[in-house]
This record gives structure tokens, sequence and C-alpha cells, in this order.
């Protein structure tokens, strides 16, 4: 629901500003590859988070949106809620599947998702302190979250990163002023 | 109406004020307390001294009273009365909290009969207590008993709990089902609809079998009935608070026990 835009004003800022000033971020996520027995995808979301804990906009959810039991919304949406931090601070507010934020579970691997500040899936942002938070629960395996502070609008390009120990690898931000 | 066993009275008594004795816990355990879309809760009743272990009897589900976000009543599926717990599913369809309690309100007598001089008990409503004394009975006691064992699961979003304004019951700021390790939760207890002052309430995690200290968390309510917790560890957490005042209904009864007991989910 917070994600989903109406795409007129888009189209009219596209026409009036000059999409290089648009500032925006790109966050590339590595899925471990883990030795176990039985291995799953894990479920991930990626979120951007006020200063607050509130959620600013839902980045990208992957969960198993399979829908060979005609179930439209797909297979896995019950185990959504075990993204435990996403659902709590917003998730539960989304209805699943977004256009553009939710998709399949990936393999592992390092998976890079670009975002412009006000289209897709990306809101426009007040100035301010933000955090950005991955989390990845895993069906008969673990749950990691990891998040990286970082001020908007940004004013140099700049790369934080954060690493998980156990269902996420290196989390890597990149801020486009 | 029915003349209970020592023992089954006994019971009766640690249930509504179970911090006069070394009572067993009445519990309700929620299979998960957060659910993504419609899904079924399946619940364990059961009382035992270790938290949540079903080790002692089964708690009676004749209070069960399931509300659905809308309000309305929802009723038990599957239920099931086994030697050590009871147990019951609840088909959760609704976006929003439910409660799930266990009201028992009733009144309990005891007297002297006055042929054999022996000590007789009686367990009824509120309403009938009078009628299963004996008119020549001596040194009659009647204890008027308010009970709620609750606890509270929620489909996606949560929603508001109405407060019932009845006995001791438990207010939340937030969700009853949105609390997490090292975060904060601020409640407040209410006797009929008015803060509980002062009052006692103790705070234990679960799975007491597998640790030597009990390691309850003892708290107190303020002028306003509000206490609040920093919850420890994820983990089902009991809630438990007792007290007894003189607002009888039963115009008997000297005496109203009031007791309540929440089953709460932290996360980690």
């Amino acid at each position: 629901m917070h994600v989903r835009y109406s795409l007129a004003p888009l189209a009219i800022s596209a026409l009036f500003s000059a999409p290089a000033f648009a500032a925006g971020l790109a966050v590339n996520v590595e899925i471990p590859r883990l030795n176990v027995s039985e291995y799953h995808r894990p479920y991930v979301a990626a979120w951007i988070e006020r200063a607050d804990n509130s959620v600013a906009g839902t980045l990208a959810v992957w969960y198993d949106v399979r829908t060979k039991t005609n179930n439209p919304e797909g297979e896995g949406t019950k185990w959504l809620k075990d993204l435990r931090q996403w659902w709590r601070r917003g998730g539960r507010e989304l209805a699943v599947p977004v256009d553009g934020v939710t998709g399949a579970t990936k393999p592992a691997g390092k998976h890079q998702l670009s975002f412009t500040e006000g289209t897709g899936a990306m809101p426009k942002l007040a100035p301010g302190a933000y955090k950005l938070v991955v989390e990845a629960a895993r069906e008969v395996g673990g749950r990691e979250v990891v998040s990286i502070p970082f001020q908007w609008p940004p004013t140099t390009a700049a790369q934080p990163t954060g690493t998980g120990k156990e269902e996420l690898g290196e989390i890597k931000l990149e801020l486009k002023p | 109406m029915t003349h209970f066993t020592l023992r089954t009275a006994a019971l009766a008594i640690a249930l509504s004020a179970a911090s006069l004795a070394q009572a067993h816990n009445a519990w309700l355990l929620p299979s998960s307390t957060v659910f993504s879309k419609a899904d079924t809760v399946s619940v364990d009743a059961a009382i035992s001294n270790d938290l949540f272990v079903a080790n002692h009897a089964p708690l009676r589900l004749d209070g069960l009273q399931i509300t659905a976000p809308d309000g309305s009543s929802v009723k038990p599926e599957s239920e099931a009365k086994l030697k050590l717990r009871n147990v019951f599913d609840v088909s959760v369809a609704q976006q929003g909290t439910y409660r799930i309690a266990v009201i028992n309100s009733g009144a309990f007598a005891s007297w002297k009969d006055k042929a054999t001089g022996q000590t007789k008990r009686a367990r009824g409503s509120a309403e009938t207590i009078a009628k299963d004394i004996p008119a020549d009975a001596q040194d009659v006691t009647i204890t008027q008993s308010s009970g709620r064992i609750e606890t509270f699961v929620t489909v996606g979003k949560p929603s508001a709990l109405k407060p019932t304004g009845q006995g001791l019951e438990l207010i939340t700021s937030g969700s009853p089902t949105d609390l997490a390790k090292g975060e904060k939760a601020t409640f407040t207890l209410h006797i009929d609809g008015q803060p509980a002052k002062d009052l006692d309430v103790t705070v234990t995690a679960g799975n007491t079998q597998y640790r030597d200290k009990l390691e309850e968390l003892k708290l107190k309510t303020d002028d306003k009935g509000q206490f609040s917790v920093t919850w420890p560890a994820a983990g089902m957490y009991w809630l438990d608070a007792s007290t007894k005042d003189n607002k009888t209904s039963v115009p008997q009864a000297k005496e109203r026990r009031l007791s309540y007991a929440a089953t709460l989910e932290v996360m980690p």
C-alpha cells in the first residue's frame, strides 16, 4: 500500500526535471552459499527506516511467489511474518504482491537493486537520518538483520557497507547524489 | 449446585487467588501469536506449576470466550479434553487481534453441617450459591470470585482491544502481540474499569523446568494502575496479578477475589 504511487506525478516529474538530478541509491545484497543438508532460499526484505524506526518505504520483499495452488498472493505469504522485524515495523500493512517490490526468492550470490528517489519502490525522503535494513529468514534456518545508517540527501557518492554473519553476506549501500 | 470434593474446592480457591498459597498456575498456550493471514491457532489450556508444561491438570473451558477483532464471538473447534490439558483450535480469519479468554466467575461457600459438625463446601454461580446452603448451616462463609485467564493472537495488523470493564483486566498500550526482546512495554491493570493501584504483578518466562531459579519479575502498579516491563529475552511469558476487595454482588459474600493471568509472546 505504502509503496504504490500513482504514475501521473512521476510522468510529470520525468518531463520537467532532468533525471540526472534525482538522487538515488543502490543496494547490493549478498546471499551466502551455505553448506546445509536442507537448503531453502531465504525470504528477504529490504526497507528504509526513519530515525524513529518507522518504515519510510519497503524496497524489496523476496518470498515464495509461486502460485501452484492458484493462490494469487503466492504460496509463501503464510511465512512473511517470519521476516519478524519487517513484519512488525510495517510489512503487515503491505498488501502483497506489489509490483516492483515483491519478487521470487533469489539463489546464493550478489543481487543488485537500483532505485531513484520518488520512482518505483523508493519514496521521496525528507532530509534526515535513515537506515537501510535488510532482513533474511530461511526455512529450517536462521534469521538475520543487517542495518546501515545513512544521511539523506547524500552529499557525496558513498558506499557504506554492512556484513551479516550467517544468513546474509555483504550488504552494500551505494548512495548516488 | 454441585458439591465438590475438598480437592476441587481447594483448586477453585487456588485458581481464584493464585497468590494466596503456593497455588498452581492456570494458563493458555497458543501455538503462534502472529499470523500473516487467516490461519488456525491451536491452544493448550492447563493448570500446572511449571510454565508452560502440562503436567498437572487440564484447565476447564466452561468459561471460554473467544472474541474476534470485530467484537463477534468465535466458537472453538476440535475441542479435546485430555488428562493433563485441554486443547482447542480457533480459526482466525479476520485481520486484527483476537482475544482468547477463560473467565471464571462464581462463588464458593463453606459451612458446618448442623447435624454432623462436618465442614461442607459448594461452588456455583453468584446467583445460585445461596440455594446450595442448607437453612440451618452454621459458620457460613461465601466468597465471590472473578478470574480471567487469556492470551492474544493477531492476524496481519493488530487491532485495538475493547476493555470489558469487568473484574481485573489488563490494558495494553500498543498490541499485546507486538512485544520484542529489549523493548519496554507499558500495561495498565483495571478493576471494573478503574485503575488498580499498588497491585503486585509477576511476570515469569516460560520453560521454568530448565532453570534453577524462577527469575520472575516482581512489579507493582503505580497510581494510574500502570507498570512496564523491559523484556529480558524472547519467549512465552506468563503475567499474573490477583487481589481481593469487598465489592461483591452476592449479598452474603464478604469478599471478592480477583485474578488475572495472560500469556504473552516476546519475539527476539
